[in-house]
């Protein structure tokens, strides 16, 4: 999978034992790649003394999309993902 | 006291808990420190020091030395001048925000000393403003801009600034209008960031000294606005 800016994307809904950085409010998202940066140390097979590397995004979260009728308006939530946490829409 | 084992790692990691202990939805790393007493806590830093120490591997007074080195260079200083040489110059604020690591480095700033640490500038704008915030755990450009406050590595503050960060920007007094965008950022990987505030009306012939005595660490998080301080209009 390869990603680019504005891509439209959903965040994997994985609920897995161990070390997993991608936080329970935004799993099972829609999302837009805001930004690209290259390819970074996964923390979660890092934490269990691997390095693997996978492309890191920015993703950008409209808060309707987390919150739906609670959202305030306007509000872009943005985090950081791995790729593996991420499929392409 | 706790052998060191071979199986053991410096980074961060599930060394100390099991499955069982972890915390539902956890993200794992500092998170669990949040809601651990500070006297376990302490144990648990003592005992790693123990080891680490008795394996040879450090000593204190390395991890002393190291702190202090490390802490002073380290402070919201270094961001208010990046802050204020940006509001003079507006190619240096577009290196800036095109590639903060390279940019700093003109004004001397290094954060090479400490982990590799990727930085980016977020710009607050009339239609646009930003908070960071780490949900996962506390996620902070300490190398930059020094520890955090407290409050930014509390629940309370990491949990509610992506559902409510309006109300949470009132509760600072820094409200936000309805026609402003407001953008969070959450460190949850190998980012960084700090926000690039608004200049402050009435500062036209401010010189960079006094720029810089206008941002806070709160401005650089993004939950106070710059503004002239005693220190900046003298």
């Amino acid at each position: 999978m390869k990603l680019a800016a504005g891509d439209r994307v959903m965040t994997s809904a994985r609920n897995p034992a161990g070390h997993y950085r991608l936080p329970r409010y935004l799993r099972g998202k829609p999302g837009i790649v805001e930004a690209l940066h290259g390819r970074y140390l996964l923390a979660d097979e890092r934490a269990a003394g691997r390095d693997v590397s996978e492309p890191l995004y920015t993703v950008a979260f409209a808060a309707r999309d987390l919150w739906e009728e609670d959202a305030e308006a306007d509000c872009i939530v943005h985090a950081e993902l791995w790729e593996s946490y991420l499929v392409g829409l | 006291m706790p052998k060191p084992t071979a199986s053991f790692t410096p980074s961060c990691g599930n060394r100390t808990l099991s499955g069982s202990d972890r915390p539902a939805g956890s993200g794992g790393h500092e998170h669990e420190h949040a809601s651990e007493s500070g006297a376990a806590f302490t144990r648990r830093v003592d005992a790693l020091v123990a080891g680490l120490t008795h394996a040879g591997v450090t000593s204190d007074r390395e991890i002393t030395a190291t702190l202090e080195a490390f802490l002073a260079g380290a402070g919201p200083s270094n961001g208010a001048r990046i802050v204020a040489r940006a509001w003079l110059d507006a190619d240096f604020k577009a290196r800036v925000l095109a590639d903060a690591n390279a940019a700093i480095a003109e004004l001397g700033l290094d954060l090479s000393h400490w982990a590799p640490v990727t930085l980016r500038a977020v710009e607050n704008t009339a239609r646009v403003h930003n908070v960071i915030v780490c949900t996962l755990c506390s996620c902070y450009p300490i190398a930059l801009l020094g520890p955090s406050p407290s409050r930014y590595k509390s629940e309370a503050y990491r949990s509610r600034v992506v559902r409510e960060p309006r109300a949470v920007l009132r509760e600072f007094g820094c409200a936000v209008g309805d026609d402003v965008q407001l953008r969070v950022w959450d460190s949850t990987a190998e980012l960084r960031y700090f926000v690039l505030p608004r200049r402050p009306q009435g500062t036209a012939d401010f010189d960079e000294t006094q720029l810089a005595a206008c941002v806070s660490r709160d401005a650089l998080i993004g939950v106070a606005a710059a503004s002239i301080t005693p220190g900046s209009s003298g």
